[in-house]
């Protein structure tokens, strides 16, 4: 549905976009993950035809977005960062003068802008003045903005910046519900939300793709060094020097607690499991092994060493 | 044409929840409303006087209400027309820029073209409007004088004209800044220059003095004062019309090529 071919976007001397490329399949939702100033806007202006890129190509249902622009956007919808409203028009006027200007056809206008403001949650304050809205309503009439005329593509870039949690668990239940008919794509740099919402996450650094992967695969990739959490009783010194014996382990980390009982975090580099020569290891010595678990590496570690990866290379 | 309606009436809406619309009708009628007034009292007294003076020795000069009062009304509106335009078009494009706004235009299936034009013409219809309150002026003329109406109408016309050509620079401005002041500022210098640009041919060798006085406002706006209809002029505001929307169009375009 959308193909990103070596794109490429510069400002002045500045590389915002570095010669990236990916698909997005019809129905798929994907996360555009990267620190803020990465790329992530640059290139959804760019698929939405407000920017046109330096180099490289970018096709939405097959059009190009520089040649094509006039079906690309027929076929979009885009929530920029800051929702795009006029502060002086109710609630209801802006969404029927979005109706106009996307297209639809004059009998459905009313109808679509009475679905997209139920789907919204906006039927309470449809009279209101859009300026004297709160941050959150004005984030949901721009996401209404956006699916007003039922895109195939939607293109969302920080859908729940500046909500509540509440709201935010529902704008993501929301775009979960349409992924599948219409395909997704959103930015963000909050973690969960791209392990809640999204099928596949693009991590971009410094205008590069610094991985592409499903959430669960970008986890077992940079399981390659295993965690362990053990709790043990027994001196920190003694404790430790007994984990970095047993064969594979690569560092070893310590949080003394009270009472003798020690948190140690035993990193491993191979795949194998080191669990039993752990136990051993602290039985063997005489020490009490209280708790032993794996521990996966959070999406907030793998974007972190990713990016600082990237950032040292 | 469907898009462009969209964008006309978001406009027209625009300008009228806003006070502004409301607060230019009002300065410019109380500017008009008092040299009416004025120009009026004036050719009645000297009507007056030399009525008195034909009684005694006989003998009237020719006075002439559409010379001595119509003339200088509609001197009057375009002048001040130069000053509450760029005030109109001021926010059409700057203020789409700075809201962000601009966004949706850009990425929803508009050209760019369909956009300028209602912009235009909604700025149009507000300005006609504005204008339009003053035939007022021209009813209590005809009510108690004997005005020639086709000099009226003409006069009408040349404003209409060269409204839509002053609008076209301003919105020309507008689509070069996020800032409203820094518009009305260059769409008011620019309408000034080409308003004085005349007097420049005083100054300079025959043949450019020519090209001088023909790019000037002023000597395109006489005729329809006088009641001439000359097509030259209809077509020079037509042609300053499409040049700065023409202008306007690429300088929104680029955004999408730079």
């Amino acid at each position: 549905m959308i193909e990103v071919e070596h794109l490429s976007k510069y400002f002045g001397r500045t590389t915002a976009v570095d010669n990236i490329s990916f698909r997005v399949e019809k129905g798929e939702i994907l996360g555009f993950l990267g620190p803020n100033g990465a790329g992530k806007t640059t290139t959804m202006r760019i698929l939405t035809c407000f920017l046109p890129a330096s180099a490289g190509t970018a096709r939405v249902a097959g059009y190009d977005v520089f040649t094509d622009s006039l079906e690309v956007r027929k076929r979009i919808g885009y929530l920029p960062e800051n929702p795009p409203v006029y502060n002086d028009m109710t609630v209801r006027y802006f969404l029927e003068f979005n109706a106009k200007i996307k297209g639809i056809e004059p009998k459905q206008q009313k109808n679509r802008t009475e679905a997209v403001m139920e789907k919204c949650a906006l039927q309470e304050v449809k009279e209101t003045i859009i300026g004297k809205l709160s941050r959150g309503y004005k984030q949901r009439v721009g996401l209404a903005q956006a699916l007003i005329h039922d895109p195939e593509v939607l293109i969302l870039d920080e859908p729940t910046m500046g909500l509540d949690p509440r709201q935010i668990i529902e704008v993501r239940q929301l775009i979960k519900e349409l992924g599948g008919e219409h395909t997704i794509i959103l930015s963000t740099h909050i973690l969960p939300e791209v392990s809640v919402t999204c099928q596949r996450v693009v991590i971009i650094n410094k205008g590069k793709i610094a991985a592409v992967d499903t959430p669960e695969n970008l986890t077992v990739l940079l399981k390659g060094s295993e965690r362990i959490y053990l709790e043990v009783e027994g001196p920190v010194g003694q404790v430790e020097q007994k984990l970095k014996q047993v064969p594979d382990v690569t560092a070893v980390s310590v949080e003394t607690g009270g009472n003798g009982k020690n948190s140690f975090f035993v990193e491993s580099e191979t795949k194998t499991d080191i669990r039993m020569q752990l136990a051993a290891a602290i039985t063997g010595s005489g020490f009490g092994l209280l708790e032993m678990r794996r521990v996966g590496l959070s999406l907030e570690e793998i974007f972190l060493r990713l990016t600082t990866e990237e950032a040292e290379g | 044409m469907r898009n462009i309606a969209a964008i006309f009436q978001k406009e027209i809406k625009t300008y009228f929840t806003s006070p502004i619309a409301y607060v230019l009708a009002a300065v410019f009628l109380v500017i008009t409303g008092y040299f009416f007034y004025g120009m009026t009292v004036t050719f009645s007294n000297e009507c007056l006087y030399y009525m008195q003076y034909a009684s005694r020795y006989g003998g009237m000069p020719p006075l002439n209400l559409n010379q001595r009062v119509i003339r200088g009304m509609f001197g009057l509106i375009s002048f001040i027309s130069l000053f509450i335009i760029p005030m109109l078009t001021m926010r059409l494009y700057a203020e789409e820029k700075k809201s962000g706004t601009m966004e949706l235009l850009m990425t929803s299936p508009l050209r760019i073209t369909e956009t300028l034009l209602g912009k235009f013409f909604a700025c149009f219809v507000l300005y006609a409007i504005i204008i339009g309150l003053t035939v007022l002026y021209q009813v209590i003329l005809g009510a108690y004088g004997h005005p020639d109406w086709g000099p009226v109408f003409s006069g009408y016309l040349g404003v209409l004209l060269m409204g839509a050509a002053f609008i076209a620079v301003g919105i020309f401005a507008s689509s070069l800044t996020e800032s409203q002041i820094i518009a009305v500022v260059l769409g008011f210098g620019a309408l000034l220059l080409f308003w004085v640009i005349g007097s420049a041919a005083i100054f300079t060798r025959p043949g450019a003095g020519k090209i001088f006085s023909y790019l000037s406002i002023l000597t395109h706006m006489l005729p329809f004062q006088k009641g001439v209809i000359d097509t030259k002029d209809i077509i020079f505001f037509l042609g300053f019309v499409s040049f700065f929307l023409f202008l306007t169009v690429k300088v929104v375009e680029s955004q999408r090529w730079r």
